[in-house]
């Protein structure tokens, strides 16, 4: 592994221990929220504007961030679909 | 009425969302066939899901994948069902109704591939901790932080949150396969780790450590 990708791994690895210094929502609030996140910040850039502290909660959590990620990757092949 | 500012693509989305809901709601003569349509479209979801997890169980047989999607989308579809009144039409419905078909599979698959897998130790979490501060290009700062952290973490924190932080944090275990181990749930854990972290944070700060984190987007 080359030093750079080293510390991009020991960088990610302080980040997941220690989280951002910014207002975050709870696991339960994004799920509410989370249909209408993906929605927007598929069509829009305004996502993390109209939903503040959602983008800090997927930073912190990873098994929100999973689905997340889940979800976007559904809706976004099932646009392109009905392109 | 439709509001000014929305577009015919909003207009059109709310319509079939709001067709969805009655079709759905109360004796409607066509709810079994929408019950039945809505079952295809969250066993479609809970299918993707599994499918994108496929390496985390090369362990089970192709049927068991079947299994899983058909008893994420039956229990997926009891929640949508019972809470049809909180949609609150922010989304497309089918949006909204995927993501319990989502967050059910993705739950079954986690605690399927740490069936039978203990939760690592504490003492497995001290080496992840001492690459994470090796590397942060902070020179001479940086095992100072690895001792500074490690002290913190055995001292500072409750057991609970540290029980969780080494868990979720060091050792990728995931929330919800922790949560069911503890006799407990996802968003407690989360508010466990979320307290733990600002715990760490304020005292690094106040030990004179700095907290800017050459953070590369992971998302």
């Amino acid at each position: 592994m080359s030093d750079q990708a080293q510390k991009r791994q020991a960088v990610d690895a302080l980040a997941r221990v220690l989280g951002l210094e910014e207002p975050e929502l709870s696991c339960e609030e994004c799920f509410t929220q989370l249909d209408r996140y993906v929605e927007l910040s598929l069509t829009s850039d305004r996502a993390d504007r109209e939903v503040p502290g959602m983008r800090a909660h997927l930073d912190g959590c990873p098994a929100c961030a999973e689905d997340f990620r889940s979800l976007r990757d559904l809706v976004a092949a099932e646009q392109e679909g009905e392109e | 009425m439709t509001a000014p500012t929305e577009t015919p693509a909003a207009v059109s989305t709310a319509a079939e969302s709001r067709r969805w809901l009655e079709r759905l709601s109360g004796n409607s003569a066509g709810r079994d066939a929408a019950v039945a349509e809505l079952h295809a479209l969250l066993l479609k979801a809970a299918r993707f899901e599994i499918d994108r997890r496929r390496a985390s169980l090369s362990h089970l047989r192709g049927g068991d994948h079947e299994d899983l999607a058909q008893q994420s989308a039956d229990d997926a579809l009891v929640a949508v069902l019972a809470k049809l009144d909180q949609f609150r039409g922010e989304s497309r419905f089918t949006t909204w109704a995927y993501k319990f078909a989502l967050l059910e599979a993705a739950v079954k698959v986690r605690r399927r591939a740490w069936q039978g897998r203990e939760v690592p130790l504490e003492e497995a979490a001290w080496s992840t901790l001492a690459t994470a501060t090796a590397w942060t290009g902070r020179g001479a700062e940086d095992a100072e932080l690895f001792t500074v952290l490690r002290e913190e973490i055995e001292n500072g924190l409750s057991p609970r949150q540290r029980e969780v932080l080494v868990a979720v944090a060091l050792n990728d275990v995931p929330i919800d396969v922790l949560a069911e181990r503890l006799g407990s749930t996802r968003g407690a854990l989360y508010k466990s780790l979320h307290d733990a972290r600002r715990k760490l944070r304020a005292a690094l700060r106040e030990r004179g450590f700095g907290l800017e984190l050459d953070r590369e987007e992971e998302r």
